[in-house]
């Protein structure tokens, strides 16, 4: 290290953060002696310990959920900050141990069923996953010029989609008022984030530059740039189609990445944690699949969180992470990301969101639901 | 925030234009003065303690511009800072502080009893007076930039420095880390909390990082003299009273700060100050005296007539809402201050907010009798 790193002139217990008021998978995983361990180490990029943490010091808990408390720069993050990072992976994602392997499978195929949610109920479908593009460092680091540079293949790449993915990029920096109230409208827009736990984590510099939003002519598959994620691709559609939108997800999905190989940008992917991405907690798959669900009833039994758990699902708002429900209504998703498969992770939403809409119409009509609880899967 | 410097030589890799910030809409300071071929010399550069262009000027890359004012739009890391980037920075401070030039002088006044008057301000319009100024401590990097380590020796050399402080000055240090719900609410109530910025000017730059690690808050028994600790900058100094007696505030906060300056002193550490740019600060606005001193000042007609600006300018003074910078005013009821804080001394600066707000009362007054104040207008001070 050089000179230039004064803060090693002061003593471990010196610069150890407090986290006496904290609850966080890093405020419970980081100990001083870890610190102590790894407070002089870098990734290649320049990515430190502090680095690392400082959305999890910023940020001590959430009302809401579990945070994770911490953010890798660099795909060697990872690595050098393994002793940090193994644990609170273990934990985030139910034990998963740094010897294990994570399945990757995005042959929608294999998906059973999920074309018959009732759209009474099930008011609209949506899979989400990220990616990051090899060689370039992460959101909470990348400079202006990565960035600019990660736009500018994934522009390359995204324009040249045909067929049913044929669509248009358009940069939040130089989007007009119509564009940007259409795209509202759609619910595409995604903004500058506000949430602390991403702004304290620095992957809001410089906004909006290099930022954008890709969508197809159809409105069912769009690609945000540089937001959380170097990429984050979403399939979505109203009503309970899950099939469809998983199809279109693995096949856009698929199409994307052999662009990005041609130009020696792969994805990062390791064996052992698959996709890597910014946030820990979406590490694996990457995958967030889930409905917009009417669960009125359902959502007030004494059983729901313990349903939901044994489902393997969460719940959130409709605004997404960090909202309330409103109206009844839930996004209802998987709650895991890594050590299952695509196919295995939208299976399970499939199966648990048709039990839990019976559940509801049960209830609705004032009967019990008691012998539906499902077993633990 | 990255302030490793393997992390700015691996951005050395894309070409300066590659890297450029996109200022296109943006209208503060230190847009109007960055250049492609200036950041290109900049770039690769660094202070002893590792702040680099890109930390420079990161909240003004944020931050394209503010409603109510024109910010400044970049920040000093440490002492260094503001010599490393000269280049940049000198026509910033030049432009903001009324053409001052690299090679000016500034002068500090900390003498009380050159003020003139200041003890009959009309307490039915002026309902509270309050100075206030920054000091940083020699020796460590500033708060865009500094580590826990640095922020906890900086408080900590304040509160051995303040709990020595005895007579009128007498206190107590309320870390805000552990403030009881009880000492919290009474400081709310006496309008001395100060809160996590909210700013996104303040949060761009860095300096809310671990809070409220280290910061607090310290007082005097008799709630009139105040300092904060590891805020926007490593110590803001204030004194305060209701009613408009600047004179009084005025007083207390010079002895005041000359007996804390004395402490620091004798434990070794002084204040960061230069002849050119007097007191260091973390934001170049500050720089000088770092002295904002104002009236909270009941001004409900004078602040619809039309020559409202224009007078405020001719008497070197700013209006800010009361709930301070970034706030809009409320039932009439101004914030006015001095705009000025380099080129002019402390006394000279509250000399100022003294006269302009005396003959602001007056005007108010025929203003509400209905009469004109046309031949009232001051000249360009």
């Amino acid at each position: 290290m050089t000179e230039t790193c004064q803060y090693l002139n002061f003593k471990t217990e010196e610069e150890f953060p407090d986290l006496s008021k904290h609850n966080n998978h890093m405020a419970k995983v980081l100990t001083k002696e870890i610190y102590g361990k790894l407070r002089d180490k870098q990734t290649p990029s320049g990515f430190t310990l502090d680095d690392v943490i400082q959305t999890g010091v910023d940020n001590p808990g959430h009302p809401f959920i579990m945070t994770v408390g911490c953010v890798a720069g660099d795909e060697e993050s990872y690595e050098v900050f393994k002793e940090l990072f193994d644990p609170i992976i273990s934990d985030r994602h139910g034990g998963y141990k740094p010897t294990d392997k994570h399945k990757t499978d995005l042959n929608f195929e294999n998906l059973k069923g999920g074309d018959d949610l009732d759209p009474n109920y099930v008011l609209s479908s949506r899979v989400r996953t990220g990616r990051s593009v090899k060689g370039y460092t992460l959101p909470p680091h990348t400079s202006r010029g990565e960035r600019r540079a990660i736009e500018k293949l994934s522009v390359e790449a995204l324009t040249s989609l045909d067929g049913e993915f044929k669509g248009k990029y358009y940069p939040l920096k130089s989007m007009t008022d119509a564009e940007q109230e259409q795209l509202i409208s759609d619910h595409f827009l995604f903004d500058k984030p506000v949430s602390p736990l991403l702004t304290c984590a620095g992957m809001a510099r410089d906004w909006p530059d290099a930022r954008g939003i890709w969508h197809n002519d159809n409105k069912t598959f769009l690609v945000w740039v540089n937001e959380e994620d170097h990429l984050r691709v979403i399939s979505m559609q109203k009503g309970g189609n899950m099939r469809e939108v998983f199809r279109r997800f693995c096949v856009g999905l698929q199409k994307i990445e052999e662009i990005f190989k041609k130009h020696n940008h792969g994805f990062m992917w390791n064996e052992h944690i698959g996709y890597v991405l910014t946030c820990p907690s979406n590490l694996g798959t990457g995958l967030r699949g889930g409905v917009h669900v009417k669960l009125p009833k359902l959502s007030t039994h004494a059983k729901f969180e313990e349903i939901l758990t044994r489902l393997r699902l969460q719940k959130r708002g409709t605004g997404g992470v960090d909202t309330a429900s409103v109206g009844g209504v839930f996004d209802i998703s998987n709650a895991d990301r890594l050590g299952s498969s695509e196919v295995q992770q939208v299976q399970l939403v499939v199966d648990g969101v048709k039990l839990m809409v019976e559940m509801e119409k049960k209830l609705e009509k004032g009967e019990a639901i008691d012998s539906m609880i499902p077993a633990q899967k | 925030m990255p302030f490793g410097n393997t992390h700015n030589q691996m951005k050395m890799k894309f070409t300066s234009e590659q890297e450029y910030p996109d200022l296109s809409k943006h209208n503060n300071h230190m847009a109007k003065i960055l250049t492609p071929a200036m950041y290109e010399r900049l770039r690769s550069k660094q202070t002893p303690s590792g702040f680099t262009l890109d930390d420079v000027i990161q909240t003004g890359v944020d931050n394209p511009g503010h409603p109510f004012i024109m910010t400044v739009g970049c920040v000093a890391g440490d002492e260094e800072t503001y010599e490393v980037f000269k280049e940049l920075l000198d026509p910033v401070i030049e432009d903001r502080h009324g053409g001052y030039k690299p090679t000016d002088k500034h002068k500090t006044d900390l003498n009380p009893d050159n003020l003139k008057g200041g003890d009959d301000l009309d307490p039915n319009y002026v309902l509270s007076s309050r100075v206030r100024t920054g000091r940083s401590i020699r020796g460590f990097s500033l708060p865009p930039h500094c580590s826990r380590g640095e922020r906890r020796a900086v408080e900590k050399l304040s509160i051995e420095a303040l709990a020595s402080l005895t007579g009128d000055l007498k206190g107590k240090y309320y870390a805000l880390k552990n403030m009881t719900d009880a000492e919290q609410q009474q400081l709310i109530d006496d309008h001395f909390l100060f809160d996590k910025p909210v700013s996104p000017l303040l949060l761009a730059s860095g300096m809310a990082r671990d809070w409220p690690d280290a910061r607090g808050i310290w007082h005097n028994d008799n709630k009139t003299f105040l300092v904060w600790v590891n805020e926007e900058d490593h110590l803001r100094v204030i004194s305060m009273q209701k009613g408009g007696n600047m004179k009084e505030v005025f007083h207390r906060f010079c002895t005041g700060l000359t007996k804390i300056e004395s402490l620091f002193k004798d434990r070794g550490h002084a204040f960061m100050w230069n002849e050119h740019l007097g007191y260091v600060l973390t934001c170049p606005s500050n720089l000088g005296t770092g002295l904002r001193g104002g009236v909270h000042v009941k001004l409900p007609n004078m602040s619809k007539h039309p020559k409202f600006e224009e007078i405020l300018k001719r008497l070197r003074l700013q209006k800010r809402g009361t709930g301070g910078v970034d706030t809009a005013a409320v039932g009439g009821v101004f914030d006015i201050s001095n705009a000025d804080r380099l080129g002019f001394s402390e006394v000279e600066l509250v000399q100022m907010v003294v006269d302009g707000v005396k003959l602001l009362v007056e005007m108010e007054k025929k203003l509400e009798k209905g009469q004109s104040i046309d031949d009232m207008m001051p000249a360009q001070k």
